[in-house]
């Protein structure tokens, strides 16, 4: 009699698994670093950052400069989903074209790395100073808590729907970036892109029915209002995942590509 | 451990229609030096880039140290430092930090990453560079940081793709040696146009051109195949007809010609293969008391190395 569990061996058993996710993260972890690290060494990172508080500090000024003002973030977090459409370009454009540019992607794409490597760790890259610029935002929000009794709940809601919001613009630059070698098309495309998807909002407001629903289910902005309205809805979340997903996805399918055409 | 480090077997690489690789098969065995020469073109860089894992064959099928480089490529990838004929480097890094990265990305442990950062630094005499931005150094230094780069974490296979292009003159003999020095304890392939390169560098040498191997030897039989006369160049201050006479007398030599420059005079000898004339035209300078300012081999150009191979006038336009 045959032992039968020496014939079903798994091909991929856990001793192959951990090796696999100690590299994976290892080299993630390289890339990420030497990215943040970049940012933070160069003007680039401060002067990103610094452009989008002065737009939404000027946003939060305004917002609160009425006569019967609103203790609450939404007055400047809508508008400020505008400024991501210029920002996250700003922001992603040389990620993969400089790499292009400087030849250096050969040197990644012969190192035993993986593709998906390089796209992870350089998302979670500009994902820290997403995240970096939006806490300096928390300013604003200390003072609404200073002068008024600011709602906690929508406050909350609306800084989880921003941090969406912000990645899913930053998924959409990257894949603009891993297109070309040129930083500037690389903004100008992925610009362009972003602006499609938030203008598909308003072009629903101007239809009706199936039509309405579908380009309203596609738009980045309408995805956004529930979360600035303080309701945190299953439904947006997995929309903003699945487009950052998509997008990841693309951009490592097409870096891989060199390897295929 | 597999004897064969490189085996290539039946590569074509086509570009939409344009064949770059035309069927070519090489062997290079563990710690042989083997050049790869060919002018800009002739399918040198896309070979390399398909050992190095970079690009895809349209058929046949390349293998670093057993593994194949499209279905093992990462294991394939373990293997090898590359240096790309444009250095890729992060100009915003210094070159510590560089290294630093690439070693981690190759896998290394703290530990043994911070010795060979200090190894590699040393052999290509960074030392007083490696703390400056990569931006901040001249093209020669690029070029060692490039090379630092590939030898840093002891890859079994080395392949430098135009390793000496673009540096100066003294750096090339540094680089050269260093290449040599590389060349006893690693595999190394390298491509390069200039034929003295190889003779200097390499055990065997395979040349290629249009996408196909067209000859492979040794470079000393290469150089007795393709060479029936030895060419010297001289700068001589001096009557040149005196000079000219003086030259024509020298044992050896089969033919001179003068040639009258913006800096002086220059002659260029021919003699019989095999015949170094060097020597006799120095001492029969010195003995005339005429001014010896320049001396040197003529070295046989890539062009006419492949109007000897191809036999082709046509290639003369390329």
């Amino acid at each position: 009699m045959k032992n039968v569990s020496s014939v079903a061996v798994p091909k991929l058993s856990m001793s192959g698994v951990v090796p696999f996710l100690q590299s994976t993260w290892r080299n993630t972890w390289a890339i990420f670093w030497k990215e943040t690290k970049t940012y933070f060494t160069s003007p680039m990172a401060y002067i990103i950052a610094g452009v989008f508080l002065a737009i939404t500090g000027y946003l939060f000024v305004q917002s609160i400069s009425t006569t019967f003002p609103e203790a609450s973030i939404r007055g400047w977090l809508e508008p400020s989903t505008t400024v991501f459409i210029l920002w996250s370009p700003a922001l992603t454009m040389r990620l993969l074209a400089e790499e292009q540019k400087l030849g250096t992607l050969e040197l990644l794409m012969t190192s035993p790395i993986r593709d998906f490597e390089i796209v992870i760790g350089k998302f979670f890259a500009v994902l820290v100073i997403l995240l970096a610029t939006l806490s300096l935002t928390l300013f604003y929000t200390m003072m609404l808590f200073w002068f008024g009794d600011p709602d906690i709940g929508p406050l909350l809601s609306g800084y989880l729907g921003i941090i969406l919001f912000g990645a899913a613009t930053l998924a959409v630059g990257m894949l603009a970036s891993s297109l070309t070698s040129n930083q500037v098309v690389a903004a100008v495309v992925s610009f362009g892109f972003l602006l499609l998807m938030v203008l598909t909002n308003q072009a629903a407001d101007i239809t009706t029915g199936l039509s309405a629903q579908i380009l309203e289910g596609f738009s980045l902005s309408g995805h956004f209002e529930d979360f600035s309205r303080g309701i945190i809805d299953t439904n947006n979340i997995v929309y903003y995942f699945s487009v950052i997903a998509t997008f990841l996805f693309l951009t490592i399918r097409n870096i891989e590509s060199r390897r295929w055409r | 451990m597999p004897e064969l480090m490189i085996e290539v077997k039946g590569l074509t690489k086509y570009y939409g229609d344009h064949l770059a690789v035309d069927d070519i098969s090489f062997e290079v065995k563990k710690g042989e030096v083997v050049g790869f020469l060919g002018p800009n073109g002739s399918g040198k860089t896309t070979t390399m880039r398909i050992l190095t894992g970079y690009l895809p064959p349209s058929s046949g099928s390349a293998s670093i140290a057993g593994f194949d480089t499209m279905t093992s490529s990462l294991d394939a990838r373990r293997h090898i430092g590359y240096l790309p004929e444009t250095v890729p480097l992060y100009t915003d890094m210094t070159v510590e930090d560089y290294l630093r990265f690439l070693g981690t990305i190759r896998g290394m442990r703290k530990d043994r990453l911070k010795i060979r950062i200090d190894n590699a630094i040393e052999r290509v005499k960074l030392g007083d560079y490696r703390k400056s931005f990569i931006s901040k150094l001249s093209k020669g230094y690029r070029q060692r940081t490039g090379l630092a780069q590939a030898i840093l974490h002891e890859p079994e296979v080395l392949i430098l793709d135009e390793p000496t292009v673009g540096i100066d003159p003294i750096q090339v003999v540094e680089t050269r040696q260093l290449i040599k020095e590389l060349g006893q304890e690693q595999t190394l392939l390298l491509s390069t146009h200039i034929l003295p390169e190889v003779s200097a560098t390499c055990d065997r040498v395979i040349i290629i051109n249009e996408g196909n191997i067209v000859a492979e030897d040794t470079p000393d039989n290469l150089a007795v195949r393709l060479r029936g006369t030895e060419q010297v160049q001289a700068d001589i201050r001096g009557p040149s007809a005196e000079v000219i006479k003086a030259i024509r007398d020298i044992p050896g030599v089969t033919s001179a010609r003068h040639i009258e420059t913006a800096t002086g005079s220059r002659y260029n000898i021919e003699s019989a293969s095999g015949n170094d004339v060097r020597e006799a035209v120095a001492t029969m300078v010195v003995n005339n008391s005429w001014g010896l300012l320049q001396l040197s081999v003529v070295p046989m150009s890539l062009e006419e190395i492949f109007l000897e191979l191809t036999g082709g006038e046509e290639h003369e336009d390329a």
